[in-house]
């Protein structure tokens, strides 16, 4: 068996987007150029709900976009059976644009790595800054994150599940599983 | 949750689509839209497969079997050699099993081969560490031409299942038509076999293997009920061997002719693996009516060997 413990319900989820939204907002002064990117997956239902509530308070439809990150992995070899491979679906040009990636979990680093690859590929954009819902430390590489919904401190051994309801899930809600000694 | 890769197991060699389920042809089909989008960009080239190394091994001629992999192993950042045997150790008298060991000593991850004899890709996956896929063996089989006509036909239909398919022509001889026979069943399709009596066989031959497969030497009493018309290439040689009494009949028998175009409805598919004979086989008007996808088909075969390249050393 393995302890589960809540850390964000779906008010504390939604309370921490507008916020982020707002940050957005203040940040770069405007949203004239800023375009938003969820790293698939859960990282695209987080983007359209930060550009919903942009569209809530400024009344303004931000881009927004959808990036899988797959084929720049940098730990391809090491897995077992290759990773299903899903579309990037970016429709606006982001060069010169300030693109905003958006991702659930911030862990090791290497997922934005791999995103930075994969967006600098398909344009040269102004700026890039990166909102997660969820920071729970353990980088291994030398990013941050510019907007972060909650710090979270984990041991490694524990697992962060965000569950979102457009990925699937039964509710919103942001849990730590810790593995038991015995499995 | 049931997101994990993990329960997925890893395929190693792509021999035949016999060995295929309909779950793991639909991951292929999906991935090759990802593939898809990559190829749509500015940049086309990803880094998934930077450091792997690829090698083209070709014993028979081919122009886009070949070119498709090297491109589709290039927009995966992976080194592709390629390799015929005119000029190498083949001429020689190096044995296929040899020069496999030799490349896999060279530190070869993937080999592909094209080869005359049914069996070869089998013999040098065998005697291989790494990957093999079949680009086409004697008259055994073509899995990545079945599989980017099936994406051809998904694209185009919106579905396999239920689509009834019409593979026309020198069916006996084709290893296009073998592997589009496992593919298409297993997806759904509805398949007929059309052609001369020599070049298609008795019924039993192919109802052994596929019992849901409608055998007709007349052309047009199954023309009108396809969705698609998949022709073969008519090998010339086949009236020398004495399979044909002339070019001409045949045409005028089972040819895709402007006449049988006229007949088609305007969304059914005309498919054509190529390379044509135009004239013979299928009309120049129906090689290029609006409802043919034979460029289109071309353009997916990159796709596709993408995503089995990615599948097999990602």
């Amino acid at each position: 068996m393995s302890e589960r413990k809540q850390i964000m319900t779906a008010d504390e989820i939604r309370r921490a987007l507008v916020r982020i939204a707002h940050e957005i907002d203040e940040r770069n002064g405007g949203l004239n150029d800023v375009v938003l990117v969820g790293i698939r997956r859960r990282g695209a239902p987080l983007a359209e709900r930060i550009a919903a509530a942009i569209a809530d308070f400024e009344g303004v439809r931000v881009p927004v976009g959808q990036l899988d990150i797959t084929l720049y992995r940098d730990d391809l070899m090491l897995r077992g059976p290759a990773p299903l491979v899903r579309k990037t679906d970016i429709q606006t040009d982001i060069t010169g644009k300030v693109v905003v990636l958006v991702d659930d979990v911030l862990y090791t680093g290497r997922t934005v790595r791999a995103a930075l690859d994969a967006l600098t590929d398909l344009g040269r954009p102004g700026r890039i800054q990166l909102a997660v819902l969820v920071d729970r430390g353990h980088r291994e590489l030398p990013i941050r994150a510019d907007y972060v919904g909650k710090n979270v401190p984990t041991a490694r051994a524990e697992r962060v599940e965000v569950h979102l309801r457009e990925a699937g899930d039964a509710e919103d809600e942001v849990v730590i599983v810790r593995p038991s000694a015995d499995g | 949750m049931p997101t994990s890769s993990t329960e997925r197991s890893r395929r190693r060699h792509v021999i035949d689509l016999d060995d295929f389920s309909a779950t793991e042809i639909e991951e292929i089909l999906t991935t090759t839209e990802s593939m898809k989008e990559v190829l749509s960009r500015e940049i086309k080239q990803v880094p998934a497969l930077r450091g792997r190394t690829i090698v083209n091994m070709f014993y028979e001629d081919s122009t886009r079997t070949r070119i498709s992999f090297e491109l589709a192993a290039r927009a995966l950042s992976a080194n592709i050699v390629n390799f015929s045997a005119r000029g190498s150790s083949v001429e020689k008298g190096e044995s296929l099993v040899d020069t496999v060991r030799t490349l896999q000593a060279l530190g070869a991850d993937v080999v592909v081969i094209r080869h005359s004899q049914s069996g070869a890709p089998y013999l040098v996956a065998q005697h291989f560490r790494g990957s093999v896929i079949n680009a086409g063996d004697g008259r055994h089989a073509h899995p990545t031409q079945a599989l980017l006509d099936l994406y051809t036909m998904r694209e185009r239909l919106g579905q396999i299942r239920g689509v009834h398919v019409l593979i026309l022509g020198d069916v006996v001889h084709s290893r296009v038509a073998r592997s589009n026979l496992w593919g298409l069943t297993r997806m759904g399709a509805r398949v007929t076999l059309c052609g001369p009596a020599t070049l298609l066989g008795p019924p039993a031959y192919w109802t052994a293997t596929w019992p849901e497969v409608t055998i007709s030497y007349q052309l047009d009493e199954v023309l009108s009920s396809a969705d698609v018309v998949m022709v073969l290439r008519l090998q010339k040689e086949r009236q020398q061997a004495g399979l044909l009494p002339s070019l001409r009949e045949y045409t005028r028998l089972y040819g895709l002719t402007p006449e049988r175009l006229a007949r088609l409805g305007e969304r059914v598919l005309i498919m054509h693996p190529g390379p044509m004979n135009e004239g013979v086989e299928i009309s120049p008007e129906a090689a290029t009516a609006p409802n043919a996808v034979i460029e289109e088909q071309v353009t997916n075969g990159v796709a596709v060997r993408m995503a089995l390249l990615y599948r097999l050393a990602g």
